[in-house]
């Protein structure tokens, strides 16, 4: 498949991507493999749906909203440039790269970008804050299986349970909305400079300050 | 303050005096070792004469030797209890709290490292000791050091070893701890050599093979003295780990060239051919990996013995002990590496061993490891600094020793350089500079270096004293000199810390986030991951290992809801009472009006903020909660600033406890606990949660707007099937149930503004939120059939969807198992919703007695696609 692969892309296309993304010759080979054993529609672009056959995606509770990120606002297709300069924002930063002159423009995989990457992750209506909903939004995505309390509430009426032993075993044990709720707040709190009560990119950035997001932010890329 | 100290001073010189007296003994008996059996002898000598019934007699003989142990023991623990309260931190028992932390004098302590100030002590020791008798009675002997203090040392390393990380940097570690020593070796032994020949060292008695002995037992960089060092320096976990690792194995990588030189010395020059060379290193490997072999043998003798030890808590703490020093004497009667068996006997049994016993025995364990491990360590460093009061030992040579400071120094910088050059091209987060730096200037040598070089014999070694000397020397320039400036030198250059638990809840909560999005890219990207090995090693684990070293009920209490619910409950009874201690009585938790002051109203301003929800079972919802709530769920707000703390702690250990985990767990670890493993059950979760908002998604794309409408119908469907298998339900309930139910808008997938500052816009089906009707449902059923890969949506939306593409690891393990939802359903069934509670008893029957007459496509793709 491999063969067939990079017969398919051509050589000054992989030529502009090596530029744009920083990827290395084989590295954009290898995923145009990929990305065309993605491509079930054969067309040329993902889909969303393409993307969410990958088995593990789905045991991923992030999984929906990284393959959002994938896409462009307003777009349902994916064409393979996209889908690498997605990707780049994952590539290590090499040493070579951190001293590269100031006047270019700043690579996929810089630090603001990754951040940035991270950022849109949260922020689902593009105001370029995080609100509260937003977060607990994720929080929820990323925290065990809840029992939520109104939830409880409204089974054990519709079941005549005793109510007491099943909220001691609901809230004792998971996690509540309530408690969730907090510790938005209180994450809010933390970073929120302003006061407004939600989190911009710029106080994003200030928090993750001492995260070394360079790292954590970067896999190896086969070649 | 003062009167602390003088009361110390006071006891420090009372037991001196007696063990003056003693000294006095011993030398007469002319018997510097400490067996006992010897000096029984003489006390039953004049025993025999006695004339008339004594009613006291004066048995100091039969006591001298343990007593001698015993004091020196009591004499090493003042000193460093003397250190440590004037530590600022207290780091040598997790389970103490705070309470030595605010009493600190940190003017000295600060700058010393703690090795470094033992040492001192242990030289004014020994100054007094020689100053009364005029000769050094006690030095380390190399017995009572590999066998007595050693092992405790390294057992405890091993035994509290990060796991995870450790097996992560293995390669590393291997390299540094191998070739790096190797190269230690045999550039210090040939440096010193050519010198010697140059004739930089005057005379000396020696050879070639005699100085690679030296280089060989010099080379090792010592565990004990790098926890010391490193503990207090809290560089980052990477860092730690790998020089920690390094001087753990490399002790017994030297120990092994310290036997092969050892023999070649006895061969002598000529007689070492290039079989005997050959042999060398064969022996090398078969020392290092049968040493490693017999521990995990023993490893698995301990798991599988503590598996039968329910009934006998009081000695299940015992077989930890006894087995792990049997590791180290079958190593070492097997002449094979004790160090790496003892080592790998802890790091291999601590999972299951600590499974499978009591939590008061774990406890005991550790408590008792750190113990004997801490006592062991300041022991010998007070020896060290004993012993090298004794002018017999001392022999200068300016050219040797300075070279050898200078060869150990220089070529330790050029090992690491040269080896972490190589291994970061295989690295995904390269060991920068400054790291090496650290790792260079970390080489400290100690005390196995010591108990070496006295081994040596002074027949076939002329110059025994010069190379203990030198070996002292290097042993007090490394941890004195690189271990004070240490601290200094890691912060001026900026070292990456050891990220202390994550301040903020924000970065916890983005640290998890970046585990997730680099596993999914790694997915899209279709690659084996890093910890592709680690997956495969865990899955076998979860196979074989932990069906056969641990016991039935551990292996179900591991499982990860008891445990939270365990953990929580523990936590929550601790601050608990540490609140009400510092209330002055733990009346505040039968009062319930503080303590749920703020629940109550956190609950009615979510309930008032959603009255159609609620409706008329509004009222009774703060009764409910303040009867029964109160004993489990903290949630106390106080101004009290310690409750802040409290508060603060509350909500990060919540975090800690539910945040899925991404598969790597890369960068989570913790030396004290071991990170448990919950994989399994959160993929079925996660699993579900996605297909449900795939679902959401999916049918909104295709319904439009009626969609809530179909949601509430199915829902409600669903209730009354599960009513009519369980208890009879209330009609009424029911209807005024299915009525209020919640909105699905696809606000993640088509990327909606989340929007309102509605608190059950939480509700939108995008989010993952779960619907207990739909749990209950899922889980109820049967495991799913053997072809759950493919995804359901795409039964119905893709043609061809038998052809997933799955990525290489998907190709390779499946991440999930049909066996492992049957084992997980009836537990979650149990804890997550409670009808389950009705079909929890008869989930057969259930399915037996009411087969599901197939439903509308709408409505029963959401249920088909689990059965």
């Amino acid at each position: 498949m491999g063969s067939r692969a990079s017969t398919l892309l051509r050589e000054e296309e992989i030529e502009e991507i090596k530029k744009e993304t920083g990827f290395s010759h084989s590295q954009i080979t290898r995923l145009y493999s990929r990305f065309t054993s993605l491509d079930k529609g054969e067309n040329g672009t993902l889909s969303r749906e393409d993307f969410q056959r990958i088995p593990e995606l789905a045991i991923n509770p992030l999984g929906d909203r990284i393959i959002n990120a994938f896409f462009p606002e307003g777009e349902d297709q994916v064409n393979f440039r996209g889908f690498m300069r997605t990707l780049a924002h994952f590539r290590p930063i090499e040493d070579n790269e951190k001293n590269k002159d100031p006047t270019a423009s700043e690579p996929l995989n810089s630090r603001t970008n990754k951040l940035l990457f991270a950022f849109r992750l949260y922020d689902l209506d593009r105001d370029d804050k995080i609100s509260r909903d937003e977060l607990l939004q994720v929080l929820r995505m990323m925290v065990g299986l809840n029992m939520f309390v109104s939830q409880v509430l409204r089974m054990m009426v519709g079941l005549n349970m005793f109510v007491s032993q099943v909220l001691r075993m609901m809230v004792g044990v998971n996690i509540s909305d309530e408690q969730l709720g907090s510790i938005a707040d209180r994450t809010i709190q933390e970073a929120d400079q302003n006061g407004d009560n939600s989190i911009s990119f710029n106080e994003f950035i200030k928090v993750l300050e001492k995260v070394d997001v360079e790292q954590k932010m970067s896999i190896r890329f086969l070649h | 303050m003062s009167g602390l100290w003088h009361g110390k001073i006071l006891m420090l010189m009372v037991v001196l005096t007696v063990s003056r007296h003693s000294l006095a003994f011993q030398a007469r008996n002319a018997n510097p070792s400490n067996q006992p059996g010897t000096n029984a002898s003489t006390g039953n000598g004049t025993e025999n004469t006695i004339t008339t019934l004594p009613i006291v007699t004066w048995k100091w003989h039969h006591t001298e030797g343990p007593y001698l142990v015993a004091l020196w023991v009591l004499v090493s623990w003042i000193c460093k209890l003397e250190i440590e309260t004037h530590q600022t931190r207290q780091h040598s028992s997790s389970l103490q709290l705070s309470n030595f932390v605010f009493q600190l004098n940190p003017a000295l302590t600060n700058v010393f490292p703690e090795s470094g100030l033992l040492i001192c002590i242990g030289w004014v020791l020994g100054g007094i000791i020689y100053g009364a008798d005029k000769v050094q009675t006690f030095r380390l002997q190399p017995f009572t050091f590999f066998y007595y203090l050693l092992p405790p040392i390294v057992l405890d390393a091993g035994y509290s070893m990060p796991n995870k990380q450790f097996m992560g940097n293995l390669g590393a570690i291997l390299v540094h701890a191998v070739i790096g020593t190797v190269w230690n070796a045999a550039s210090l032994g040939l440096g010193l050599w050519g010198c010697w020949l140059g004739g930089a060292m005057g005379h000396l008695n020696t050879g070639l093979l005699q100085l690679l002995l030296f280089g060989s037992l010099i080379a090792a960089v010592d565990p004990v003295a790098v926890i010391a060092v490193f503990e207090e320096v809290h560089v980052n976990e990477v860092l730690y780990i790998i020089v920690f690792g390094e001087s753990l194995l490399n002790d017994g990588v030297t120990v092994v060239l310290f036997n092969v030189f050892d023999a070649f010395v006895s061969l002598g020059g000529p007689a070492i051919n290039a079989v005997e060379i050959i042999k060398g290193i064969i022996s090398f490997f078969v020392v290092a990996f049968g040493g490693s072999l017999v521990g995990i043998a023993f490893g698995i003798l301990i798991s599988l013995l503590t598996r039968l030890t329910k009934k006998t808590p009081t000695i299940e703490p015992g077989f930890i002990f006894v087995f792990g020093y049997l590791s180290y004497l079958t190593a070492e009667f097997l002449s094979l590496s004790a160090i790496l068996s003892c080592t790998f006997c802890g790091v291999f049994c601590q999972k299951y061993v600590n499974t499978n016993m009591s939590e008061k025995s774990v406890n005991t364990v550790r408590t008792t490891m750190k113990v004997f491990a801490n006592g062991s360590e300041t022991v010998i460093f007070v020896f060290l600094g004993i012993s090298a009061i004794d002018p017999s030992i001392w022999v200068w040579n300016t050219g040797f020793i300075l070279l050898t400071l200078l060869f150990i120094f220089v070529f330790r910088f050029m090992g690491v350089f040269v080896l972490t050059w190589i291994l970061n091209q295989y690295r995904l987060v390269p060991l920068g500079l400054i790291e090496q730096l650290v790792m260079g200037y970390g080489g400290l040598r100690g005390a196995v270096a010591y108990g070496l070089v006295f081994l040596l014999d002074e027949n076939k070694y002329k110059e025994k004293n010069l190379m203990i000397s030198t070996t002292l020397l290097v042993v007090y320039f490394t941890v004195m000199l690189q271990g004070i400036t240490m601290k200094p030198l890691v912060n001026w250059l900026k070292v990456k810390r050891a990220t202390t638990d994550e301040a903020m809840l924000a970065e916890k909560i983005m640290n998890r986030t970046f585990d997730h999005m680099l596993v999914a890219i790694e997915d899209i990207s279709g690659q084996i991951g890093h910890n592709y090995l680690w997956d495969k090693w865990h899955n076998f684990e979860e196979k074989w290992l932990f069906r056969i070293l641990m016991n039935p009920t551990a292996r179900k209490s591991r499982d990860y809801i008891f445990n939270i619910f365990h953990q929580l409950n523990l936590k929550d009874a601790m601050s608990y009472v540490q609140e009400g201690e510092r209330r002055g009585s733990l009346a505040f938790v039968r009062n319930d009006s503080k303590a749920d002051v703020d629940f109550n109203k956190q609950f009615d301003t979510d309930f008032t903020d959603m009255p159609d929800i609620m409706g008329p079972d509004h009222i009774p919802v703060p009764f409910v909660l303040r009867d029964s709530v109160p004993s489990v769920s903290l949630n106390m707000h106080e101004q009290d600033q310690k409750m802040r703390e409290s508060e603060d702690f509350n909500a990060h250990h919540l975090l800690q406890q539910h945040l899925y985990k991404g598969r790597k767990q890369r960068h989570t670890y913790s030396r004290k606990q071991p990170v448990v493993n919950r994989d399994e059950d959160e993929v079925q979760e996660i699993f579900q949660r996605t297909m449900r908002s795939r679902l959401e998604s999916f049918k909104s794309a295709k319904m439009g707007v009626a969609q809530p409408k179909k949601i509430t119908k199915h829902s409600k469907k669903d209730q009354t099937e599960k009513m009519s298998n369980g208890k009879p339900a209330d009609d009424s309930k029911i209807h005024s149930y299915g009525d209020e139910d919640f909105e699905f808008s696809e606000g993640d997938s088509a990327g909606d503004a989340a929007g309102g500052s509605f608190p059950m816009a939480a509700y939108k089906g995008g989010a993952g939120i779960v619907n207990p009707a739909y749990m209950a449902e899922m889980d109820s059923n049967e495991p799913m059939p053997p072809m759950p890969q493919i995804p359901p949506w795409l039964a119905e939306a893709g043609e061809d969807s038998s052809n997933v593409a799955p990525s290489q690891r998907a190709q390779l393990r499946l991440p999930w198992t049909p066996t492992n939802l049957r084992r997980l359903a009836p537990l979650r069934l149990s804890t997550h919703s409670n009808d389950s509670f009705l079909l929890a008893d008869s989930p057969a029957t259930q399915e037996g007695t009411e087969p599901q007459p197939p439903l509308p496509l709408q409505d029963g793709r959401g249920r088909g696609t689990h059965m």
